[in-house]
């Protein structure tokens, strides 16, 4: 084990605890009021959203669209199955029924995703952009027609059980356990399929096996993100996981640096907090969208970190290399 | 028992018989040189032996064993490494990476300890790190662990390349016109990278080159394919006085 892995997993560690403890500060003397509260936990779940489909897009290279497809299955799955508990078990703890009902999300939205990504995952090429595009929409209109989703009208009594604590750790998490997993040979493996598929596969990478790992993953991860925003707003509206929501991660994914899980936070917190901001040009968000995607393509193809991650020791190496080359300048 | 036995191997494109009754054996570490005009068949001959085409016919055995019909990933895993006409490197990541991810088979950690970060993850990815550094190494190729592939200079891709496969551990190596697009220099440098590989590792290498000189030199056995159909096998010396051969390549 590496001293300065080490330093580096405790320096983020610590500043995640950090912001914790500053965001819980700011909203107990009242400066983050209740609005602002829930645009963070929007801002938190939409990490969620775009670092799992960043596993699938950015880093498998499988371009998928109908991410929201996911979010509604496990929104849906999740909600029914606290409804359900709470009926039952009502003695349960919240946090508990939250993670019993989150992990059937996620485990359903996993098998969900692996359903219609082993067709399609066989076959290169964007077949699966199709797919996911037509499964996006089917889900949909099942969840508008049958009776025990609560059909167009939408779901109510779900229990509200999400709090922006334990949003915030489980988001956490799953970016940890997105950034490790992408940092191991399984990673390194679903990495070279989107370099090359031809090659991984004369190198011994089981490329079926890793795609379909890869994109069960991101599925099942977009269905705890729907789970978790089930829970905070406790009303589900079938048309919220329209198109132009799976349009709104992977344009986030794409703005922040496909493969890049750093990049994806900082463009899922800039992209929640602007159209929030421009409230009374709501319609012209998609407008916004499109010109952000078109300014990004001129000035930065690769989006806003590329494929690499965010790090204070770049940085900090960045300035040394800077300083020392300006030492060496005026010796010379 | 002959390393790699190929017998009566045939694929039709449609009307196209691409290859047609192509036989083939190759002995532990020989070096065999796979030659014909553009179009000839030779890179399909490859994609047959790697998995990537299913044969109309014939069959493919390594160490005896049929791989007829198995997946690129699982051909690999009996012994048989290659490269590409195009080079195929994962362009976006390091030299290291690239190496490492051939090397995937000698690490043991799952999944889960691989998220969790678990005491084998640690002690997998050291000697991986370690072993792929010191194969660098071998190649000369150490100072440019940590730079991203596609920045190397041309020659330093195909050896990368090369590398790559060979780190699958093969006991057989295809190499797919290697030297293609090569200055005189760097075709040098190949010619050493293939000696070196002679000597320090135990595998047969298949060559498939057009450079008449680099085939003619290192190569023990030589077959030549034209429209599909070998017309001559034989030592250098004797394809190089064969008349077909001559016929094929000076034109009548
Ligand atoms: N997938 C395919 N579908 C149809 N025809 C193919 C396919 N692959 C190869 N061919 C045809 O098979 C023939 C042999 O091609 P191949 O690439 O094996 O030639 P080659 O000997 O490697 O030539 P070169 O020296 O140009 O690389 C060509 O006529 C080619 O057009
Ligand atoms: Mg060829």
């Amino acid at each position: 084990m590496n001293k300065n892995t080490i330093k580096s997993y405790l320096v983020n560690f610590l500043a995640v605890i950090i912001i914790f403890a500053l965001m819980k500060l700011l909203m107990n003397i009242g400066i983050i009021n209740r609005y602002y509260q829930g645009i963070i936990v929007f801002i938190l779940i939409n990490i969620i959203l775009a670092a799992s489909l960043n596993l699938a897009t950015g880093f498998l290279g499988q371009l998928t669209l109908g991410h929201a497809g996911f979010m509604a299955a496990g929104a849906y799955v999740s909600a029914s199955t606290a409804i359900m508990i709470k009926a039952n078990f009502g003695w349960l703890p919240n946090i508990a029924i939250l993670l019993i009902s989150l992990i059937i999300a996620g485990i359903i939205s996993a098998i969900v995703g692996v359903a219609i990504g082993i067709p399609a995952l066989r076959l290169r090429g964007d077949y699966l952009a199709i797919i996911t595009l037509g499964f996006g929409e089917v889900i949909r209109v099942i969840i508008n027609n049958i009776r025990f989703t609560g059909g167009a009208q939408g779901l109510t009594g779900i229990p509200r059980i999400s709090t922006f604590d334990n949003v915030f750790w489980i988001t956490v998490l799953i970016v940890f356990i997105l950034y490790t997993l992408t940092h191991s040979r399984q990673g390194r493996a679903i990495v070279s399929i989107r370099e090359d598929e031809v090659a991984a596969e004369a190198v011994g990478v089981k490329t079926t096996r890793f795609k379909v790992m890869g994109f069960a993953i991101a599925a099942s991860f977009a269905g705890i993100g729907g789970g978790l925003y089930a829970h905070y707003i406790a009303f589900l509206d079938p048309n919220t996981f329209n198109f132009m929501r799976s349009v709104e991660i992977l344009v986030i994914v794409v703005l922040g640096g496909m493969g890049s899980l750093t990049g994806s936070i900082i463009a899922a917190i800039v992209l929640t907090i602007l159209p929030e901001a421009l409230r009374s040009f709501a319609d012209y968000r998609l407008l916004l969208y499109s010109f952000l995607l078109i300014i990004m393509m001129i000035f930065r193809p690769a989006g806003l970190l590329g494929t690499s991650e965010f790090s204070w020791k770049s940085i900090y190496d960045r300035y040394k290399y800077r300083k020392e080359s300006i030492i060496k300048r005026e010796k010379a | 028992m002959a390393l790699l036995e190929v017998t009566d191997l045939s694929i039709q494109f449609g009307g196209l018989k691409a290859v047609d009754n192509f036989n083939l054996t190759i002995d532990e570490h020989e070096l065999v040189g796979l030659i014909g005009p553009n179009g000839a068949g030779k890179t399909t001959v490859f994609n047959m032996l790697t998995g990537v085409y299913l044969p109309t016919e014939g069959d493919i055995k390594i160490d005896g064993e049929s791989i007829v019909g198995k997946k690129p990933y699982e051909i690999v895993r009996c012994g048989a490494a290659r490269t590409f006409q195009n080079i195929r490197l994962f362009k976006d990541l390091s030299v290291l990476d690239n190496i490492k991810i051939a090397y995937h088979h000698e690490l043991n950690y799952s999944t889960f300890e691989g998220i969790f970060r678990l005491p084998r993850y640690w002690k997998d990815e050291k000697t991986a790190h370690e072993n792929c550094l010191a194969f660098l190494d071998i190649f000369d190729m150490g100072d440019y662990a940590s730079i991203q592939a596609k920045n190397l200079p041309y020659g330093k891709q195909r050896k990368l390349e090369i590398a790559r496969a060979l780190a699958t551990k093969p006991k057989i190596l295809m190499l797919d016109e290697p030297a293609a697009g090569m200055n005189p220099k760097e075709t040098h440098e190949l010619m050493d990278t293939i000696q070196l590989i002679r000597d320090k590792f135990d595998i047969a290498i298949l060559l498939i080159e057009h450079d008449m000189h680099l085939v003619m030199g290192i190569c023990e056995r030589i077959v030549v394919l034209d429209y599909g159909k070998i017309i001559a096998k034989g030592t250098p010396e004797e394809t190089r006085n064969n008349p077909d051969v001559i016929k094929v390549y000076l034109g009548e």
